[in-house]
């Protein structure tokens, strides 16, 4: 065991921010998986007399303005959350990463190129690109998962090829392929194990955002269809309901703040375990 | 210092010209009636085909964007066939509220966050740290149109401090101030954080600089350099942090103006969204990106003008 | 013994550990050193020894986690360690001023040569143009061509030997009567060491400050200084003029430096030679001699005592029990 505290989960074990996050993010995803056993209510059932009721032992946090069990329906939320996230997440992560390390190994021409590449698409405000992109794409799931990956992958690129092009030059590699290693084996033994760590850090702080973007893509109404229970769709009957209750905002946004939250330590928590030298100092 | 401005000037025109030429390119080039993307689904076939026309839909992609370059150069972003107006009118009424909303929104940023960054830097691991590093990482963590909500919830609605809608009077500053408090506090709240920690970062990494040494071995009273030396270091990087995060604050005005009901580039997206007015999508599309790119090129270029390295690094 | 009145700078068993999670790191322990009011004193010792964290202490700028055990520093008779803040920050600069070793670091990146030199007399009351005209005359004086130019620039627009110039006459502007150079020519190639030692002779006669020299290079001792004290892992060996200690050593630690560096000024070292052997770990110092471990000279007492300081000739001395012996 005593190995056990000198490997990442260990140390992280040790951190009290990291452990924080660990337990809001499993309960989360616990929440999110077993939505359907956990839920009190059918999502969709409308309990017409109850409408806007405030939370009480029946609906622990109320109920909305058609009278859905509101706790019901943000477990439903934190599915789609999660699948929308963990997808686009996944996605625009593997693009970044090959773009980025053929930025970093490719000609000076082609670096310039795609740097130039991830440039343009930062310059379009990520909300505002989801709303045109909305208006020439059918609502759903998809078109946020498009959306989000357009607007995050060129992070993910810049970071590997930073990563790379510093990698490219050290010691070890020039020595490796000075003994005439297979570019295979470079990257595949040296360089992708280095990236990993920041981009890691950068995909745990990168999920929050975009499941926030979701969100806000539902509530403004371009995200999921009508009627499904993203936590953006439940804000959005809160604001359009807000003098009515205040319950719906209040418990709808709560889900965003923690899952940010747990995701955002997480992401320190693993930046000052990996690469001590950006360690924020807290 | 002439050098490096023309080059970053000449990438940002780059990025701008690329960015919305991709756009356009990508709406006319989309499966489907051009005319009926371009005019929305209301318009009658005579309209169609005057506009065919008009735009020389018939010309391939690239002379169509250049077209559409040319339009722009000469001030003309195209009609809002809904309104009967001008599109650049449309945006020009409601970009100064936007660009209120953002300065707002920086204003808030940088005011608290510098302070807040170099309160705790100065007291290092002291109560208001910790208080300050918690606080932070919670403004950073809350999702900007969540803050909206809560903030009108609570302010507006509930105590009643602030107005909840709308953009104030025209032609009366406090009103319109006050219109401005929660919407901007509401885009800023996150970066408050974000300048903090930054701010607090470079400076104890400037405090632990030979140069800090050198002005306290001179005698200099320690808060003078703390306040003085050690923050015009620190700033830098919070400016340029503010000036790429323009970009964010822009997605995060569209909440905000479509939560407390002001005008604003966000809200006439996307009201012409839903309208499919896709002209005024596009114009309004050029503008923010505009603003966005030309945001960051000036944070880059005071960065420049304040650290005399800079220029001859880049 | 001379008078401690005639010394501009006395420090007298000064004591200084840090706290570190091995424990308290002695980095000096009873170090005593004095600079006779208009002489130069050299300190030269190996990486490690102590020379930077005496001139923390001097000044009272030392790091966080930086304790001083015991001692006094006497600034003109005057308790630099026990002054208040406020007499401190009065004396720093005026009475006392530094010369930090890299002038690329030491000098503010984002402010203007002569707005630093302006700040540095932010206690005159005179006009910004006066402070200006002095900051000026001063780096006409330190050698600089066209100097208000000079004024203009940025540390990263001048090249290293002009930065020295800068930070010397920065130095010198408030004409103290204590001088500090902690190794100010190490970041300097040979030719500009020379120029920059010959400077400083130049600006001690100028304004008849003493000046405390700290370097690991012999031959600039040697060639600057009246007088030098030895230090090995946080303690003074020896002390005593230039010539004699050349000549004589009476610690085996500064014959085995000269001998392996004789110190010709011209002849560049990157670092002090080499003696076989380890700096011992300061959070736990042996007891007896510490120089114990590498020295070729130890007897059984060197295990046993700690070596007092023995006076070789008046005004010199040498912590090692065979003093005597060695310097034969
Ligand atoms: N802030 C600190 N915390 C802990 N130990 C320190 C600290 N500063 C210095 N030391 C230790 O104290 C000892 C003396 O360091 P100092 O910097 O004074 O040496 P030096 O003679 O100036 O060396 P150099 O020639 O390399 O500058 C060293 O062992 C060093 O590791
Ligand atoms: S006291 Fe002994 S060990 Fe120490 S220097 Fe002298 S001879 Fe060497
Ligand atoms: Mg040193």
């Amino acid at each position: 065991m005593s190995g056990f505290r000198h490997t990442l989960i260990g140390r992280l074990a040790r951190d009290p921010l990291a452990v924080m996050a660990i337990v809001i993010i499993a309960a989360l995803v616990v929440m999110a998986v077993f939505a359907d056993l956990i839920a009190p209510y059918d999502y969709t059932a409308m309990h017409m007399t109850d409408r806007f009721a405030p939370p009480s032992a029946e609906f622990w946090l109320g109920t909305d303005n058609l009278g859905r069990d509101t706790f019901s329906r943000l477990l439903q939320g934190g599915r789609i959350a999660l699948t929308v996230g963990l997808t686009a997440v996944v996605i625009s992560g593997l693009i970044g990463l090959v773009l980025g390390m053929i930025a970093g190994f490719g000609p000076r021409w082609l670096d310039n190129a795609l740097l130039f590449f991830f440039d343009t698409l930062r310059a379009y405000p990520t909300i505002i690109l989801a709303l045109a992109l909305a208006a020439l794409m059918p609502r759903g799931l998809t078109t946020v998962i498009v959306v989000v990956v357009i607007t995050s992958f060129a992070e993910y690129g810049r970071v590997v090829r930073t990563q790379t092009l510093s990698l490219k030059h050290s010691e070890f590699i020039l020595a490796e392929r000075a003994m005439g290693a297979s570019f295979g084996r470079i990257v595949f033994h040296h360089i992708l194990p280095n990236v990993l760590g920041p981009f890691f850090i950068l995909a745990a702080m990168n999920l929050p955002v975009v499941i926030t973007i979701e969100a806000g893509m539902s509530f403004l109404g371009v995200g999921v269809p009508p009627g499904t229970p993203s936590w953006g769709s439940t804000l959005k009957d809160g604001f359009d309901h807000i003098r009515q209750t205040p319950w719906l905002i209040l418990s709808g946004g709560l889900p965003l703040i923690l899952v940010t939250l747990g995701f955002t330590f997480l992401g320190e928590a693993l930046r000052d375990q990996l690469d001590p030298r950006l360690r924020s100092g807290r | 210092m002439i050098q490096y401005t023309l080059q970053r000037v000449a990438l940002a025109l780059g990025i701008v010209f690329v960015a919305i030429s991709a756009l356009y390119g990508v709406m006319i080039a989309l499966p489907g009636d051009p005319t009926s993307v371009l005019l929305g689904p209301r318009a009658t076939p005579e309209m169609r085909a005057l506009f065919r026309e008009q735009m020389g839909l018939d010309d391939p992609l690239v002379v169509q964007i250049l077209n559409f370059w040319g339009r722009v150069l000469s001030g003309d972003l195209g009609t809002d066939f809904f309104r009967n107006r001008s599109v650049a009118t449309a945006v020009m009424n409601a970009l100064p509220h936007t660009v209120a909303l953002v300065f707002g929104a920086i204003f808030w940023s940088a005011t608290l966050g510098i302070l807040l960054g170099a309160f705790s830097a100065d007291r290092r691991n002291s109560l208001l740290d910790r208080v300050t590093g918690v606080i932070s990482v919670a403004f950073i963590a809350a999702p900007s149109f969540v803050v909206a909500l809560y903030s009108l919830l609570l302010f507006a609605v509930t105590l009643r401090w602030f107005p909840s809608i709308g953009a104030g009077e025209p032609g009366d500053l406090l009103s319109r101030i006050q219109h401005l408090v929660l919407p901007s506090l509401a885009i800023g709240l996150a970066w408050v954080g974000y300048v903090a920690r930054i701010v607090r970062a470079s400076m104890l990494e400037a405090m632990g600089e030979s140069y800090i040494r050198t002005a306290r071995a001179f005698g200099l009273p320690r808060r003078r350099v703390v306040y003085n030396y050690a923050l015009r270091v620190a700033i830098l990087p919070a400016v340029q942090v503010l000036g790429v995060g323009i970009g964010g604050m822009l997605s995060s005005a569209v909440f905000a103006e479509i939560v407390f009901s002001r005008p604003g580039i966000g809200t006439l997206i996307y009201t012409s969204v839903s309208d499919r007015n896709y002209p005024v999508v596009m114009g309004a599309m050029l503008v923010a990106i505009g603003f966005f790119v030309t945001c960051a090129l000036i944070a880059d270029l005071i960065n420049a003008a304040l650290d005399p390295r800079h220029r001859k690094t880049q | 013994m001379m008078d401690t009145q005639t010394d501009t700078l006395a420090v007298r068993d000064l004591s200084v550990s840090f706290d570190t999670r091995a424990g308290a790191l002695q980095a000096l322990r009873k170090v005593s050193i004095k600079v006779p009011a208009g002489e130069i004193v050299g300190v030269v010792g190996e990486s490690g020894c102590g020379k930077s964290t005496l001139i923390g202490a001097l000044l009272s700028l030392l790091s966080e986690n930086a304790r001083v055990v015991g001692g006094e520093v006497l600034l003109d008779g005057e308790d630099v360690l026990r002054a208040t803040p406020r007499r401190l920050q009065a004396m720093r600069g005026r009475e006392m001023s530094v010369v930090f070793q890299d002038p690329m670091t030491s000098l503010n990146p984002v402010l203007s040569v002569g707005r630093q030199m302006r700040d540095i007399q932010y206690r005159e009351r005179i006009s910004d143009a006066e402070k200006s005209r002095r900051a000026a005359a001063m780096l006409g004086r330190v050698g600089l061509p066209d100097p208000e130019a000079k004024l203009h620039a940025y540390p990263h627009e001048l090249s290293g030997g002009m930065r020295q110039r800068v930070a010397i006459a920065m130095a010198a502007l408030m004409e103290p009567k204590l001088l500090i150079a902690d190794e100010p020519t190490t970041a300097l190639d040979a030719t500009l060491e020379v120029q920059i030692i010959e400077l400083l002779k130049e600006i001690q006669r100028e304004i008849g400050c003493a000046i405390l020299f700290i370097s690991h290079h012999l031959g600039v001792i040697a060639e600057l200084c009246d007088r030098m004290v030895v230090m090995y892992a946080g303690e003074a060996v020896e002390e005593g003029p230039v010539e004699e200690v050349f000549q004589r050593p009476a610690h085996p630690y500064t014959a085995k430096l000269i001998e392996c560096d004789p110190g010709r000024l011209h002849e560049r070292v990157e670092a002090l030679p080499a003696i076989p052997g380890s700096l011992p770990d300061l959070t736990d110092p042996p007891a007896g001699c510490i120089f114990r471990d590498r020295c070729h000279m130890a007897t059984e007492i060197c295990a046993r005592e700690a070596p007092p300081r023995v006076a070789v000739t008046p005004g010199r001395w040498s912590a090692c029990h065979h003093a005597k012996a060695v310097s034969a």
